[in-house]
């Protein structure tokens, strides 16, 4: 199978992200880039949704719990037709619908608005039990960073998507191994995710999250999943695209200056 | 201490005897309204028995989710139901809601607007044995604080069932504070019936001065009343159930024509109803006003009875604000 169209789909997101940023002149460029390949295999195949019809019965539902990488699901968004492009100039600007994290009362197709890390994943799991209830196909993909499992709140939430049998709850942890203040292994130690997650009673995956064959291979494996909630541990760069950003704490809050930016479409292969 | 007298809207001879906590009355009636709304979700973290929301969980076992110890889980799992489509009704104690969850309250439910009644049992110091960890008074402060929140106090069972058929009626966050111990059922189903959500309830007729009461201090302050007639000061008694959205209206009235306010709450005196009734005042019809509730202490064990004397939120302590307020008129 070529994944060439998704691997070009994902370019211009990061083209959008590092453009959006620039202009507003703070956010999070750094784990935005990170998420972009797993979050346009969540848009331009794995759910089912509808951009002309954003609270569609039965669509799928994606939550970013991770609520600073922004960028990547406006552009995600943009891109898939939810809104104009060109509205991605307007983040974080006084008056705009792209809150500097987002808001699901202001943009058609964000399902909940997140920014205080945790809670997203939480409201996720009850989104989910919801769905259950109501004997729907829907399935909720949650998109978590790897510092955000700091979190208490992910952990009791973890404990109830595996007691309620959440098979139709899908995270996705963003694995860059970097936060604001360092590497997660000095800040904070995270691992093992992978074994964390399996003794919450995860279906647990583990893939490279730059690689299309394998991410929609584990959205695959996790649709086929019963009886348990899954957790796709996802191994990807801080920054992935950018050279002078890949891997750097430096980049997860910092907008680039104009030639910085310049740089990063020009290495993108976007245009200025 | 005086017998309480025929209130205006009045509770009947019959029931006033009766007591009942407003938890009980909660649990009760979450089964009732359950049968007719399909769409009613229960939810608590471990204190099912205590909060009485088992009944429902009996009665209707695959609405009902128990979520364990963790309140943070529990009201951010409520808000995914709600933002689903379910009304959500998600207990705990009002300390580890209001107080531990805070924040996912702010700023998953709040922030969303989702539909989802927070109702949180054990409200301040009547909790009695358990001690200070487990008596909260900051939790209408708090709560009051966030845009949107409606926040209720019932006094009694009568009125927490009345009033919270509203709360699920109306579509949007609510906090509704309720209590461990039984207290004396203060108005009869007719009486209950004709409360309304935002709208203070004048209980007690008078134009010397005004005290307004929120949740079981209602009838410490129906006590207060007739023991300052015999005092010959007639005091107006306003049962204010409803915190957010205020009743202004009834506030300023009572500003207006009796010149005094005393507020009486089983909360801090700083935040909570005293505080919201102050901001009225100050900005529409400055009066002498004094404040019965928490001072800035924690709490301790003891019997409810006993904890309220200590800490001065009795009948007696509202008399001796009463006439403070009365005798130094702003």
């Amino acid at each position: 199978m070529d994944f060439k169209q998704y691997e070009e789909i994902s370019a211009r997101l990061r083209v959008d992200i590092v453009k959006a940023v620039h202009k507003a002149g703070s956010g999070h460029p750094g784990g935005s880039l990170s998420a972009a390949d797993i979050v346009t295999a969540l848009y331009f195949k794995e759910m089912n949704i509808d951009p002309k019809n954003p609270d569609m019965d039965d669509r799928d539902k994606f939550i970013l719990s991770k609520g600073h990488a922004g960028p990547v699901q406006y552009a995600a968004l943009a891109e898939r037709g939810y809104f104009p492009v060109e509205e991605l100039w307007s983040l974080r600007k006084l008056g705009s619908r792209l809150q500097g994290h987002p808001n699901r009362d202001k943009v058609p197709g964000i399902e909940m608005s997140t920014g205080s890390l945790g809670q997203g994943f939480a409201v996720s799991v009850g989104m989910a039990m919801a769905a259950r209830m109501d004997g729907k196909k829907s399935r909720t993909y949650v998109l978590l960073g790897d510092g955000e499992l700091q979190e208490g709140l992910i952990w009791e939430a973890a404990m109830a998507a595996s007691h309620y049998k959440l098979d139709n709850l899908c995270a996705i942890v963003d694995w860059n191994g970097l936060q604001i203040d360092g590497k997660n292994d000095d800040v904070m130690t995270v691992k093992p995710i992978d074994e964390k997650f399996k003794a919450f009673g995860f279906n647990v995956l583990v893939i490279d999250g730059h690689n299309f064959e394998e991410i929609f291979a584990a959205f695959d494996a996790a649709r086929e999943c019963k009886e348990k909630p899954t957790a796709i541990v996802a191994k990807t760069n801080k920054g992935r695209g950018v050279s002078f950003m890949e891997d750097n704490p430096g980049w997860h809050g910092k907008a680039p200056g104009e030639d910085e930016a310049r740089q990063a479409v020009s290495e993108l292969g976007g245009e200025w | 201490m005086a017998e309480v007298k025929q209130a205006a809207k009045g509770p009947a001879e019959a029931v006033k005897q009766q007591k009942m906590a407003t938890r009980q009355a909660y649990g009760k009636a979450l089964v009732e309204i359950g049968a007719e709304n399909k769409n009613l979700v229960v939810m608590d973290a471990d204190l099912s028995k205590s909060t009485m929301t088992a009944e429902f969980a009996k009665a209707y076992p695959d609405r009902f989710f128990n979520m364990g110890i963790a309140e943070q889980n529990l009201y951010a799992a409520a808000c995914g139901l709600a933002l689903s489509g379910k009304v959500v009704c998600a207990s705990t104690f009002a300390m580890f809601a209001a107080g531990r969850a805070f924040e996912i309250i702010r700023n998953s439910i709040g922030y969303t607007h989702a539909n989802v009644k927070i109702c949180a049992t054990h409200a301040g110091i009547t909790v009695g044995e358990d001690g200070a960890s487990h008596q909260t008074f900051e939790d209408i402060a708090l709560m009051r604080t966030i845009p949107g929140m409606v926040v209720v106090n019932p006094s009694d069972g009568a009125s927490a069932e009345a009033l919270l058929k509203q709360v699920i009626e109306m579509n949007g966050p609510a906090y509704v504070r309720l209590g461990r111990a039984a207290v004396p059922m203060f108005y009869d189903e007719a009486a209950a019936s004709e409360l309304k959500l935002g709208k203070g309830s004048c209980i007690r007729q008078g134009n010397d001065l005004t005290i307004i009461a929120t949740g079981i201090m209602v009838n410490e302050a129906m006590m207060a009343a007739e023991e300052l007639a015999s005092e010959g000061i007639e005091a107006r008694v306003i049962d204010m159930h409803t915190i957010k959205p205020l009743d202004e209206e009834i506030i300023v009235r009572a500003a207006r024509e009796t010149g005094a306010i005393v507020t009486c709450e089983e909360h801090s005196v700083i935040g909570g109803l005293g505080s919201a009734v102050a901001e009225v005042v100050v900005k529409k019809f400055p009066v002498r006003m004094a404040m019965v509730g928490q001072q800035d202490t924690f709490g301790e064990s003891g019997k409810p009875d006993e904890l309220k004397a200590k800490y001065k939120m009795t009948a007696a302590d509202i008399v001796c604000a009463a006439l403070v307020a009365v005798e130094n008129p702003a």
